[in-house]
């Protein structure tokens, strides 16, 4: 058994809470610096000339990249051989987030309760998912999520008989819906198969795969690529103002599912889709 | 986008007249932020009668809810929140004297006519670009509703904030001639 305390743990998370709220990771950058090298329209291309200047004051003079620094989600795949010590996980987990939004001067956007609507004012509690994993690390992923975005998100619960093109519809349903609210360009993740709350959790998950990187599913992978030149033909573009760059990635996850469903969660996110992944 | 068009916060009737839709602008002067929150508080107020924190009349709205500001620094990352949250109660502000609005995103038919009814225009900053606007922000001060944090309302003094207009006195709207333009152009 190895053992972990819980103080590593409020650490980590904190620290990987102020860094991914300044500095975006190298694939989101690079997307959007080739989105910016190649994007046809006059006003688009200085958007995203803007965005990344954004980006450079964001990171040299430690202004959040977006004011809305987002909930905390956070993923933690616990190795089943560690054993923690400290605290309780959960409240560490919490405190993490707790001093990343304190000590990092991160708006706090969480209210105690969803129709009382006081704020927490320290951007607790986070949203967490837990997996037992093989193995003695632990894996943490931190990916502060904004809700302009997040509000625009979708769960289709699809026939079989609507297939791949159903698939295919449902999320440019959902991109177009979205316009310019979601904050073009956007990030698409998306969950198929499993069951309702399965399809969204992949959906989420599906954000923090590199920008770039193809599901090893040869047929997932193709859709992915004709899901996302589909949704740069919409030209929304950037600030959904007209332009070839509507979104920079499309990272499709998949489950099995029943016999009677295809489950499609759609998780909608603007370019800053902050994720950083760190292993204790 | 030929010369800087810089126009002065709060709108006269006059400015708003000459805005277009698709128009770049660069705000300066002095503007108030609300969002959801206050949105709701002031509406509330006005269902009842009562007299709100800041007069409306010729003012502009951004739509923003800054994150804190470092010591040293006016304020936080400053960018606009997503405008169809707050449409349920524009059209009573604007009937008291709303000018400006300044967000990002849709806006339903009902804000639209209002927009049209009472001669004022609808402008979008860039989302996601906060730490960029965040330099055109002079002076920050709380003046109403402190208690909602970075929800409470802030008067600004902003310099040269670039927005571009979405929806103006008219009622004609960029976000759908723009997409259909670029459309056209890119067949």
């Amino acid at each position: 058994m190895r053992e972990i305390h819980t103080d590593l743990i409020i650490d980590t998370i904190k620290e990987m809470c102020i860094k991914a709220n300044h500095f975006l990771s190298e694939d989101m950058e690079c997307a959007l610096h080739k989105a910016a090298k190649e994007e046809k329209g006059a006003l688009g291309k200085q958007i995203l000339n803007q965005l990344e200047e954004n980006l450079t004051i964001s990171g040299q003079e430690m202004i959040p990249i977006c004011q809305d620094t987002g909930m905390a989600i956070i993923f933690m795949e616990i190795g089943q051989e560690v054993h923690i010590v400290g605290d309780q996980l959960e409240d560490a987990i919490n405190e993490g987030v707790r001093r990343g939004y304190q000590e990092g001067f991160l708006r706090k956007s969480v209210v105690g309760d969803p129709l009382i609507r006081e704020n927490t004012k320290d951007n607790t509690p986070a949203v967490i998912h837990y997996s037992i994993v093989p193995g003695s690390e632990i894996k943490i992923t931190v990916a502060p999520k904004g809700f302009g975005s997040e509000n625009m998100s979708r769960v289709f619960m699809l026939k079989p008989a609507d297939g791949i093109d159903g698939v295919k519809n449902a999320i440019l349903t959902a991109v177009k819906d979205a316009g310019p609210n979601a904050c073009p360009p956007m990030t698409v993740g998306v969950g198929v198969g499993g069951s309702f709350e399965k399809c969204a959790l992949m959906a989420k998950h599906a954000l923090t795969r590199k920008a770039g990187e193809h599901s090893p599913i040869p047929y997932v992978r193709e859709m992915e690529e004709e899901v996302l030149k589909k949704i740069n033909e919409l030209g929304i573009g950037p600030a959904g103002l007209g332009g070839s760059t509507t979104a920079l990635a499309v990272n499709i996850e998949t489950y099995p599912t029943h016999i009677a469903g295809l489950p499609v969660g759609i998780n909608i996110c603007c370019h800053v889709n902050r994720h950083i992944t760190k292993t204790l | 986008m030929s010369e800087k068009k810089i126009i002065n916060a709060p709108f006269s009737g006059e400015i708003v007249k000459d805005l277009k839709a698709g128009d770049f602008v660069y705000i300066s002067g002095t503007i108030y932020t609300a969002r959801d929150a206050a949105h709701k508080r002031m509406f509330e107020s006005m269902e009842k009668g009562e007299t709100l924190p800041i007069d409306l009349n010729n003012n502009v709205i951004y739509y923003l809810g800054p994150s804190p500001a470092r010591p040293g620094n006016v304020i936080g990352s400053a960018g606009p929140t997503t405008s169809s949250r707050m449409d349920k109660y524009t059209p009573k502000m604007l009937d008291a004297g709303l000018k400006g609005m300044i967000g990002k995103g849709k806006r339903s038919v009902e804000v639209i006519e209002s927009v049209k009814k009472n001669g004022a225009v609808y402008m979008a900053a860039i989302g996601g670009a906060g730490a960029l606007l965040s330099k055109c922000i002079k002076k920050a001060e709380v003046v109403a509703y402190d208690d909602l944090g970075t929800e409470a309302i802030r008067k600004l003094q902003v310099e040269e904030l670039p927005v571009v207009v979405v929806i103006d006195k008219d009622g004609n709207n960029l976000y759908e001639t723009a997409v259909n333009e670029f459309k056209e152009k890119n067949k």
